[in-house]
């Protein structure tokens, strides 16, 4: 298993990489390889030119903009998982990224990179489907960006041109004091998950909830937000009997097969997950009450 | 007509100055090139933890990486953990102690793993260890002496022996 012949390229600036992507006709962005390098090493790709994008400085930052925080598209996983700033504003994503991989694989993987392989489990995807990030993507002589919700196009297919690369992640913040969770089930810690469920509470001073976003991984082909399960949350009061009730129309998804899980199990997890988020949520919540499920 | 680029990387401290192919994933460049072979291939796709090296301080899976992208950095494998050529450092001498390796492919990931878990937690709980070396396969099953050195070589190393 060694990777296939190529040209490889490590340009310093943005403009270097976009430009040999436009002048190259089967080029890859290699990030921090934790994805593309297994698929070299057993020649699932077969690029012409690998184009190393490690040496670029300007895409490893994490700014704070107000009302969202903005990555680098090179931010590695594991300065993700050590940012005070990212632990403070977006704890679903610090929830979510110690369940990415393993930390030999964060020290290496970015959230640009996780993005643009769009596996249908993938953690940060999923973060970014429930926080409603808006995706930054640059070709030579352009920019425009992409909301995450319009990213995937289909199984580990993202919406954006061969030409184009990931270059900046905007991800809102929900007010202080909100409830998140993110919890998943794999067969072993580190593995990708077989379901995830992403959840957000925004509730009331009267435990009423006023705003919801719920995104299930590694049912569809892509991170999915049940909307039938937001819309029926708002105006409730948090319960045990409404989150178990709600979250069984996690059932009606279209689920995948294959050789890991059968359609109904995923359903099923989706519900199972989603019912014990959406308790954890709302447990954390400023103005949320413990929930504690049968 | 292959892509070949000339690069240095300091492995434990030499330097090795090599023109190599640029599809070369670095850790067939650290055997083959630096013939340095306690680092271990396993799987070559990510998944075992064998082939584990630090580099430039932190851990890293050595066949997810082209060799040339370590041009000009610095790297440890498990040939320099040790302080010197008579003496295991406390958390080679813990595995020895503890029956921490059967077979020893694992070995050198396990090692190099374990090296920037203890440095971040030097005093870890046992659920905390076998959450650190999930990554890193043992066929041997050998997982409890593993724990049991990585255990005890947290209290040498706070002990300072």
């Amino acid at each position: 298993m060694k990777p296939p012949p190529f040209t490889f390229h490590d340009p310093r600036s943005i403009d270097e990489a976009v430009g040999l992507l436009a002048e190259k006709d089967n080029a890859k962005i290699l990030a921090g390889g934790q994805s593309l390098m297994p698929m070299l090493n057993m020649r699932f790709v077969l690029p012409d030119d690998v184009i190393d994008i490690n040496n670029i400085d300007d895409l490893t930052y994490i700014r704070d903009d107000g009302d969202a925080l903005v990555f680098g598209g090179m931010i590695r996983q594991h300065e993700i998982e050590s940012s005070d700033l990212v632990a403070q504003k977006i704890p679903l994503m610090r929830e979510a990224i110690l369940q990415v991989g393993h930390r030999q694989t964060r020290n290496r993987g970015t959230f640009g990179g996780s993005l643009s392989h769009l596996d249908p489990s993938a953690e940060l995807p999923s973060v970014s489907m429930a926080q409603d990030a808006t995706i930054t993507v640059r070709k030579r002589g352009g920019a425009r960006d992409i909301a995450m919700a319009d990213l995937p196009m289909g199984y580990m297919t993202p919406s954006f041109e061969l030409d184009e690369m990931v270059t900046d992640i905007r991800v809102p913040l929900w007010p202080d004091g909100h409830g998140y969770a993110f919890v998943e089930f794999a067969r072993r810690h580190g593995d990708y998950a077989i379901t995830s469920s992403a959840v957000l509470l925004d509730v009331s001073d009267g435990g009423k909830i006023t705003r919801a976003s719920v995104t299930v991984g590694g049912v569809g082909p892509s991170p999915l937000r049940v909307t039938a399960v937001e819309d029926g949350l708002l105006g409730e009061t948090g319960s045990a009997e409404l989150f178990t009730e709600i979250a069984e129309k996690c059932r009606d998804i279209d689920a995948m097969e294959d050789v890991y899980a059968p359609a109904w199990y995923r359903q099923h997890l989706a519900a199972v997950l989603t019912r014990r988020g959406l308790a954890k949520a709302f447990s954390r919540a400023s103005n949320g009450t413990e929930i504690n499920l049968k | 007509m292959s892509d070949r680029r000339t690069i240095c990387v300091n492995i434990n401290g030499k330097a090795y100055e090599r023109e190599v192919e640029t599809r070369l994933h670095l850790a067939d460049f650290i055997r083959h090139e630096c013939l340095l072979t306690g680092t271990h291939v396993g799987c070559e796709h990510g998944v075992c933890g064998a082939c584990t090296i630090l580099l430039d301080g932190k851990t890293a899976r050595s066949c997810l990486m082209l060799a040339v992208q370590a041009d000009g950095k610095e790297i440890l494998t498990v040939e320099g953990i040790a302080p010197n050529e008579t003496e295991l450092h406390p958390l080679q001498q813990a595995f020895q102690d503890n029956h921490g390796l059967q077979c020893g492919f694992c070995t050198p990931g396990m090692l190099t793993t374990l090296l920037e878990f203890l440095d971040e937690n030097p005093d870890p709980t046992e659920r905390e260890v076998r959450e650190a070396i999930s990554g890193n396969l043992c066929r041997c099953t050998g997982y409890q002496g593993i724990v049991a050195a990585a255990l005890d070589a947290a209290k040498r190393l706070q002990a300072g022996t």
